[in-house]
């Protein structure tokens, strides 16, 4: 049995969750972008993902606090190494894993 | 643009969903560890496998769920919570606005149905995959859906089951992190990028231990990007991209 205000709370959510991913699709997709945009646009992923993946190695807690010792970051190193030098993404997933599953026998 | 679409009609929609499928495996893997994780929290705080699958569904947004779930059970109003889930979740807009330039001259049906999907996670592999070749809309498509049903059924199986595969067992809460920092040096294309992710990810540290909630990342974002389109226009990196 689901509550009405459940649902209402989860559609509420559902929605502001959805409008940021769709507007731009439908609104840039289908015009011509000028040209510093486009470069702006092609340096996002990389600025992102380095945005994304560097906190979660290097912060923990809350509030969030530096700690250079955690073993997601020694992880990443040799994790890094390897994609670098592979650029298999397969192989990167895996050794991550196992790595990070060898490192939680020692911390 | 033109080869693709004489390509598109020779290719099988069995291989395409193929290929969308297979390529959807990291995320897979990803969404298998935190959506039981989700499950059981929720499943403790009282919730429902039925509730925790419709909210999957709905929102299909992973850290949403998570703050979603603990201020409803500390019994946060509509709004309140309604607008955490979309500061939290406008970081989406870049992606959206970034996977836009891949998704030319498609209708608002086939875009809607994209949009569904975007997640950090979809967005990472879908542009590494762009960038590759050999990708197109309906491959991302299948990838996105794919990556979205392994979060419902993850998602529902711990608010049934509880954990059944335990915390750190194979390594696998670190399969996303793996995986982020693989897509990462796939976007590391000449020195203005590796510049860029730098500068973006110094300043999305920085920001994380001084602004709440995760604000950090659009902000990082944008500024290391933007400082990025000013380098590029300095004429010092006029070659990183193109040979002229």
């Amino acid at each position: 049995m689901i509550h009405e205000n459940y649902l209402y709370v989860i559609l509420g959510m559902g929605v502001v969750t959805y409008i940021p991913r769709w507007l731009p699709l439908v609104f840039l997709s289908r015009r011509r972008l000028p040209d510093w945009f486009e470069q702006w646009l092609d340096l996002i992923p990389a600025a992102i993902l380095s945005a994304l993946i560097l906190p979660i190695l290097i912060t923990t807690g809350e509030p969030r606090h530096l700690d250079l010792l955690r073993p997601e970051l020694i992880v990443a190193v040799p994790t890094l190494a390897f994609a670098v030098k592979t650029r298999s993404l397969a192989g990167t997933v895996i050794l991550g894993m196992f790595l990070f599953w060898l490192a939680g026998k020692f911390f | 643009m033109i080869s693709m679409h004489s390509e598109e009609k020779t290719v099988s929609w069995l291989a395409i969903i193929k290929d969308g499928v297979v390529g959807a495996w990291p995320i897979c893997l990803g969404y298998l560890a935190i959506g039981l994780a989700f499950g059981v929290i929720a499943q403790k705080a009282g919730f429902s496998p039925m509730e925790i699958g419709l909210m999957s569904l709905l929102v299909y947004a992973g850290s949403a769920q998570f703050i979603g779930i603990s201020m409803l059970s500390a019994g946060a109003g509509i709004i309140p919570i309604i607008i955490t889930t979309f500061t939290i979740n406008l970081r989406h807009m870049l992606m959206s606005s970034s996977l836009s330039t891949f998704m030319r001259n498609l209708g608002i049906g086939r875009l809607s149905l994209f949009a569904y999907g975007v997640t950090d996670e979809s967005f990472a592999l879908n542009t590494a995959r762009f960038r590759d070749g050999n990708w197109d809309w309906r491959r991302a498509l299948v990838l996105n859906h794919t990556s979205n049903l392994a979060w419902i059924i993850s998602t529902v199986a711990g608010g049934f089951s509880g954990r059944f595969i335990p915390a750190g067992a194979l390594g696998i809460d670190y399969a996303l992190i793996a995986m982020f920092v693989c897509l990462l040096v796939f976007q590391l294309r000449g020195r203005l990028y590796v510049i860029v992710a730098i500068i973006s990810g110094i300043l999305a540290v920085a920001l994380s231990l001084l602004l709440p909630g995760n604000a950090y990342i659009v902000a990082a974002s944008v500024i290391a990007a933007t400082l990025g389109v000013f380098l590029k226009k300095s004429r010092r990196f006029a070659g990183t991209e193109r040979t002229s």
